[in-house]
């Protein structure tokens, strides 16, 4: 991750097994912090979890129509549901405690230590992303055991699919970060930015029920792009080139806006 | 406050002769603008290890700018800033080890407990500081539990300067630490202030009380609009810029006040209804109570009033310290 590259770039007079032990302090104390405000965890998480427990009760969503091209409804919302989680978490579970610190002064605070503020940053990023695997593990492991989704065809598929998904959302949620004076603003920006992107990621309407001029321009968003990854990755096999690509090209352009974009104080 | 205030601890305070030994501090003809606006115009001053270094002034006066430049949070325009020898501009790595700072206007997350922020910072040091000790001498002890947002003003402030002492730092910088707090909390704070730098800590101290640099302070800068007015003990500064001191009495009699203004420890006297005013220096009230006794006059209602740090601070620049009657003992 770009903030990682960020923390590293200063020379820090603590020996190595300082430096361990006092990033693992940070990613402590943000691991503590976003289980007693639990915002990340019940929009990344459970409301996620809950909407599959939902569709999976359904019974319409039990039928498979002929555009699915062999699944379900309930298959078809699973990895939209993923991109679900993963959205939240990184649009806005990963900004929002950013933002406040800055206001805080917590960054600017940091700055006066022999650690970097960025640290704070990838401490953040760190504890996010394990939530996002787990989030995603979860859908994945309840869809299949509880509800009879076929297994992925390509596990590595899959898992690749989550982690580019996972690069190119954390990077826009870093540049809300970036950019967004205060948390009330971060909010909104993030709010703002989840909503169309769900659209095209086939909430409302799966993706594969979209006419060709929605279909094309989801290919191109994050969300589209990640639900079209993680997709073929369970229907069909290893995942075209495409939508990896366009969420690298998402991370890649997203994160070094944010790099140089991004306010300490 | 008389200009005796600060004689309390005499033992205390380090010769501060320039080049006897590397200065904690050292600021040469420092300059920041921000755009158009001159923060600091041109600041020079000079702290001795061990010395508690006011930096006071006005609103706006440019004393928090002038700190933020010497710990490197701030990129000077101009000038030359030392930290025990460091340049804040290439060394900053290593002044942050030894320079704990308590900036203004800083909070933590709400949902932290006191205990997990200070084992956080103690883990960013090299050889840090006894977290169980300095809650105690902080009076956190019994709130190592308690969730930063649960705290008093009071707390978060001493949490402050906790952080910034955990790290065993050589010299504290603390910007308006006092700021906010009632009138024993502050004492509290200032006992603990003068513990920090018994134990060989330097401290630069940005406060805008003036009587907390009268209490505390060994040397003070006395800054506005960018520059340095005055540089002295806070004795010093109150004596050299006053007029001295003034002797309010109410004659028994009429006398001639040539008879006074002949003598060489006045300067000048004055009428104010019945009573009369001299101001001078020296053995004033001898002087003033002899002649008058010499021409057959006894004054009685006599009042000394010596001038303070404040009156330094009202003449030198023309401003009323800020909300002063808070920092007022009650």
């Amino acid at each position: 991750m770009n903030s990682l590259t960020m923390a590293s770039a200063r020379s820090l007079a603590l020996p190595a097994k300082g430096r361990r032990a006092a990033f693992g302090q940070i990613v402590l104390n943000e691991a503590r912090l976003s289980w007693r405000r639990p915002i990340g965890l019940i929009g990344g998480v459970a409301l996620p979890l809950l909407l599959l427990i939902i569709f999976g009760l359904i019974p319409a969503f039990k039928q498979a129509p002929a555009a699915f091209g062999g699944e379900t409804v309930f298959d078809a919302y699973v990895p939209i549901l993923a991109a679900f989680g993963l959205a939240m978490l990184g649009m806005l579970g990963l900004p929002l405690p950013l933002v406040s610190y800055r206001e805080l002064g917590v960054l600017r605070r940091l700055s006066t230590t022999p650690v970097p503020p960025s640290w704070v940053l990838a401490a953040q990023g760190v504890v996010q992303a394990l939530i996002a695997v787990a989030t995603v593990v979860v859908i994945f492991a309840v869809s299949t055991a509880a509800f009879g989704a076929p297994a992925p065809k390509s596990p590595a598929g899959l898992v690749l699919s989550v982690a580019v998904s996972m690069a190119g959302l954390f990077a826009i949620g870093l540049l809300i970060a970036a950019v967004a004076k205060t948390s009330t603003a971060a909010n909104v920006i993030g709010r703002l930015t989840f909503f169309p992107l769900m659209f095209f990621a086939g909430l409302w309407l799966p993706r594969a029920e979209m006419p060709s001029v929605l279909l094309d321009i989801s290919n191109y968003t994050p969300l589209g792009a990640a639900v079209q990854a993680m997709q073929s990755s369970m229907q069909t096999g290893f995942p075209p080139a495409a939508p990896l690509l366009v969420l690298v090209a998402y991370a890649v352009v997203f994160c070094s806006l944010a790099r140089r974009l991004f306010a300490w104080e | 406050m008389g200009v005796t205030g600060t004689s309390a601890a005499p033992t205390l305070r380090p010769a501060a002769e320039p080049g006897r030994a590397r200065p904690a501090v050292e600021i040469a003809h420092l300059r920041k603008t921000y755009g158009p606006l001159v923060a600091v115009d041109d600041v020079s001053f000079s702290v001795a290890e061990g010395e508690i270094f006011g930096v006071l002034g006005p609103n706006g006066a440019g004393k928090t700018t002038t700190v933020e430049c010497a710990i490197g949070l701030r990129q000077a325009d101009a000038g030359s800033i030392r930290l025990l020898g460091l340049d804040p501009r290439t060394d900053r790595d290593r002044i942050r080890e030894i320079v704990g700072v308590q900036l203004q206007a800083s909070a933590m997350p709400a949902r932290l407990r006191v205990g997990e922020i200070l084992d956080m910072y103690r883990s960013f040091y090299r050889d840090p500081a006894d977290v169980g000790e300095l809650t105690k001498a902080l009076g956190l002890a019994g709130k190592r539990g308690a969730y930063y947002k649960s705290l008093s003003g009071g707390q978060k402030q001493r949490l402050s300067v906790a952080l910034a002492l955990i790290g065993r730092p050589k010299i504290a910088v603390l910007d308006e630490m006092t700021t906010g707090l009632d009138p024993a909390a502050r004492r509290d704070a200032w006992d603990l202030i003068a513990g920090i730098r018994d134990r060989g800590v330097t401290i630069l101290l940005v406060t805008h009380f003036m009587e907390e640099a009268e209490r505390l302070c060994d040397r003070v800068a006395l800054i506005d609009g960018g520059r340095v007015v005055a540089l002295d003990s806070p004795a010093g500064l109150a004596a050299r810029s006053s007029g001295g001191k003034t002797v309010r009495f109410l004659p028994s009699a009429p006398f001639d006040e040539r008879l006074l203004a002949g003598l060489p420890e006045v300067n000048r006297v004055d009428r104010e209804g019945r009573h009369v005013l001299v101001t001078g220096t020296g053995e004033l009230v001898n002087a003033v109570i002899l002649t008058l006794h010499a021409a057959g006059v006894t004054a009685r209602d006599v009042q000394l009033d010596s001038s303070n740090l404040e009156d330094a601070f009202v003449r030198l620049t023309g401003k009323q310290p800020a909300d002063n009657t808070e920092g007022a003992l009650s």
